[in-house]
Formats: C-alpha cells, structure tokens, sequence
C-alpha cells in the first residue's frame, strides 16, 4: 500500500537507524509534554524503534485520544501518528483504544487503526472492521484528498483479509466493482486470503497479475505489494518482469519465496523457491 | 552509426512528452552504443521511469568500460538516490575495477538499501582480470571485508545482496585464495542458520555456481 511510494523515504536512513536518539522515559515525557512537534515525533519514534514497553503503550493509547493536535481541516495528527506506532509495538493492550480510534472523524486515524488492528491479529474488531466497510459508523467524515473515499476501505479490506474474516466475504465481494482501483486490488488480497481452497483463490490472485500491467505505475506497485503479501507464486514472472522499480519486485517477490519456504517446511528448498531466487538475482 | 543519427536520437530523447515515447526513445538511442549517447542515457536515470531507466542502464552495460568514468562522475555529484541505484547497477553490470572504491563505499556507506544492494551485488562481479595484479590482492581483501559487513546490514534485501556478492566472490577466488572461500562458507552457514528473515536464510543455501559455497 503507502509503503510502495514511502519505501526509503521513511525518515530515518537505515544508515543511522542504530542510533537510538530518544530514550523510551524522555519519548513518554514528550508524547504527554505540551510541544506538538515533540509530541508527534515522540509517538513516530516509539514506533520506528518498536519499543514494546506497557508504559509506552499507555501513553500511545492515551494520546489516540488527543484533542490538543488539530490541523485546519479537522484532522488528529498525534492521533494517526500514534494509531500507526501501536500496530508496530505489537502489543495487544492496545487493542481497544485502537477500536475506538475506528469511530475517529479522521479518515487517516482510522486507517491507521484498522491496518494496527490486522497486525495486531485483534480478531475482536472485526465486526467493527465490517460495520467501517458497509459505512454504518456515526460520525466518520470522508477523505479530503483525490480519489475522494468515504472510508479507509483499502486499510479495513486488507486488515479483514488478514484477520481471516470469512464472514465479512459477501460485503468484500461488493468492492471488487469499486470505482477506484486500489480498492479492488485490496478486496482481491483480502479474497485470495479468505478463499477456502486454492482453486477459488486463483481467481483473485489472477486479477492482481492483470493489475501489474496497469497503465499507471502507483497501481501496477499496489499490486506488487499485494501479490507479495499473499505469496501468489503463479506471479512470480508478472512480478519480475513488471514496470517498477527493482526494489518493490525484490520485496514482493520476497513475499513468495517465504510463502513457499513456510509451505515446503524446513530445510528442503523446492525448484519453485529456487526458481524465485533466480528472478531476485536478477534483479539485484 | 553516423554522428548527425546519434544525435537526431539524442534530441528525441529529450524532446519525448509520454512516459511511452521516452522508452522508446532511449531504447533506441541505447541500441547505437554510441559514446555519444552516454551522458543522456546518463541523465535518464534520474527521470522517474522506471522502464527508461532500465533500458538506459542495459546501454550503458553494453557500453562497457567506456561508461565508466561517466557513471563515476555521475555517482559523485550526488544525485537522488534511485538515480544512484540505477548508476550502481550499471557499474556493477560492467564489473570493471576502477569502480571498486565506489562500491565499497556505497556498500557500506550509502543511506539507500537499494544502492547498497546494487553495490553488495556488483562486488561479486568484478573483472578481477582487468586490474593490475599487484593491486589485486589488497582489493579482494577489501571486497570480503566489506561484503562481510554487509552480511549484517539492517535491511534483508542488503543481506540477501551480500550472500549473492559473497558466492560471485569465492566463485573468482576459487583457485587464487581457497582460504578465503573457506571462511565464506563458514560465514554464509552462520546466515543461513540465524539470519532474521527467512528468504535471506534461504539463499546461500542455494549455490548459484559450481564454485560457489553451500
């Protein structure tokens, strides 16, 4: 997803991502201090360091409730940041807080909520997840940039695929007709995952290979990320030879080779795992 | 090929206004090998296509040394790091030596993982044959240290890289310098018994080439 455009931008360069500058007491001092910017940076870094800490937990949590950090337009900044720091400190303890982050009137604090959730496993919230998805939560206001959505329907498809929702299928089937592109390829991961057999799975998984000769480069890398998310191997030779940067295909083909890995068990490396290693050779 | 054609081709390069007319046009300008054409293929590679970009590198490759030190100059002016990756990958697709410097360096030193992997892989691709010998083996000292860092790098994609440059490598010391192939194996065996990410594990224990370790 946004991964694909931020990929190494993200801030710190791994170069100097050792260097911790932030101690976890001095970021839970500033996440609860008075300056926004401190306050911002401080939830961006518990989260980029992964510090796991109840403490830093709390007062993520309590923060996705800020009511100090507000832009013109309505939006939580301290909030999104937050809600995208606690899916990374992969503590359950957040769980609730986040659930209730997916009633926010920001667009963006509920998308990071619902993609923390899925990556959190919170099976909890996934009626909460549907409810976003067939727009049946008071109070949500739409996204204020192109393509204009009334929800993060992309974020609540993938973490619903990722939670193994196979109730929510009917309502996720619905997207596949979505007007805007990303949302489609997000209802197809999340089908590909709740398939019962391989055979009805293939179908998605197919329409995600068409999706990487899409006219347009940010669509044909939503695909990679998708296809490298759910390991289609049949995608191996779409993915390598694909219009996009050598590094989204390394990462997506990534995705499969460690699908396939995690399939043959063990120590045993299949031709099909050897045959991915050769495409990522190639593309080194 | 005549000058005044190179040069026609060069113009339409720069005179493209669709992401599809630009590939077409620096495909066409890489298949002359015209010198001429370097410095725009060059320029291509800060252009945010990614297919331009790839049919510029495979034109500089097939340029061969003659690219070099314009594909050094261009690393050294700094320019955006997935032009730099895209530079890298040429360099390392040439294998010539007199990029060794700027491979160790951007191997190890590079703030982008993508032009540290392109670097990490070209250090398993280097013609050590071009190189005057005495310099040869205080290069490959350099080379296996720097991968062996690079082994460790925090991005998986640098380490995968570095397993890929670590065979190329002992498949070119294979006779010279058995030793140090020995040391390779021991030290890929550790990667492939704890590295943090499971594709990374995988490779070296496939073995891309007769010589190289398992």
């Amino acid at each position: 997803m946004s991964s694909a455009s931020s990929f190494e931008n993200s801030g710190l360069s791994s170069a100097s991502a050792g260097v911790c500058t932030l101690s976890l007491e001095q970021a839970i001092e500033y996440l609860r201090g008075s300056d926004l910017s401190l306050r911002v940076y401080a939830a961006w870094w518990l989260g980029r360091f992964r510090i796991d800490d109840i403490r830093a937990v709390a007062a993520l949590s309590e923060a996705l409730a800020d009511e100090d950090d507000r832009t013109v337009a309505g939006g939580y900044p301290l909030r999104r940041s937050a809600a995208r720091a606690l899916g990374k400190l992969g503590n359950q303890s957040a769980v609730s807080a986040l659930m209730s982050s997916l009633g926010c009137s920001d667009f963006h604090v509920r998308e990071a909520a619902a993609q923390s959730l899925g990556i959190l496993g919170a099976q909890e919230s996934i009626a909460k997840l549907t409810e976003l998805l067939k727009n049946e939560v008071a109070g949500t206001e739409a996204s204020l940039e192109e393509p204009e959505l009334i929800q993060p329907y992309d974020a609540v498809l993938e973490a619903l695929g990722a939670l193994g929702a196979s109730a929510a299928v009917p309502v996720i089937e619905t997207f596949l007709q979505h007007p805007v592109e990303r949302v489609q390829y997000a209802a197809a991961r999340a089908l590909y995952q709740l398939s019962e057999t391989a055979s009805a799975a293939r179908q998605y998984g197919d329409f995600l290979i068409q999706a990487l000769s899409h006219q347009k480069l940010q669509l044909r890398r939503a695909a990679l990320a998708d296809l490298g998310a759910i390991g289609y191997l049949p995608a191996a030779g779409a993915i390598a030879s694909a219009l996009a940067e050598n590094s989204l295909k390394l990462i997506a083909l990534k995705g499969l080779l460690e699908k396939q890995l995690e399939q043959s068990e063990g120590d045993f490396l299949c031709e099909e795992s050897v045959k991915v290693m050769q495409m990522m050779d190639a593309l080194l | 090929m005549a000058n005044t054609q190179v040069l026609r081709l060069i113009r339409a390069v720069d005179a493209a206004d669709s992401p599809a007319e630009l590939v077409k046009a620096v495909e066409d300008l890489a298949a002359t090998g015209a010198e001429a054409a370097i410095p725009t293929l060059i320029a291509v590679l800060s252009y945010s296509n990614p297919r331009a970009a790839r049919a510029a590198v495979d034109g500089l490759i097939k340029l061969d040394i003659t690219a070099v030190p314009f594909l050094l100059e261009h690393i050294q002016e700094g320019s955006s790091y997935s032009a730099r990756a895209w530079a890298i990958e040429a360099l390392s697709g040439i294998g010539d030596p007199q990029g060794l410097e700027t491979l160790l360096r951007a191997t190890t030193q590079d703030f982008s993982m993508s032009v540290r992997r392109a670097a990490a892989r070209g250090l398993g691709k280097l013609r050590w044959q071009m190189m005057a010998s005495e310099q040869v083996l205080s290069g490959q000292s350099k080379v296996i240290e720097t991968l062996f860092q690079a082994v460790q790098d925090s991005e998986w994609i640098v380490r995968y890289a570095a397993v890929v440059g670590l065979q190329g490598f002992a498949a070119a010391v294979f006779i010279s310098c058995p030793s140090w192939v020995i040391s390779i194996e021991m030290r890929l065996a550790q990667t492939a018994g704890s590295d943090d990410s499971l594709a990374v594990q995988a490779r070296p224990c496939w073995p891309s080439s007769k010589f190289s370790p398992v």
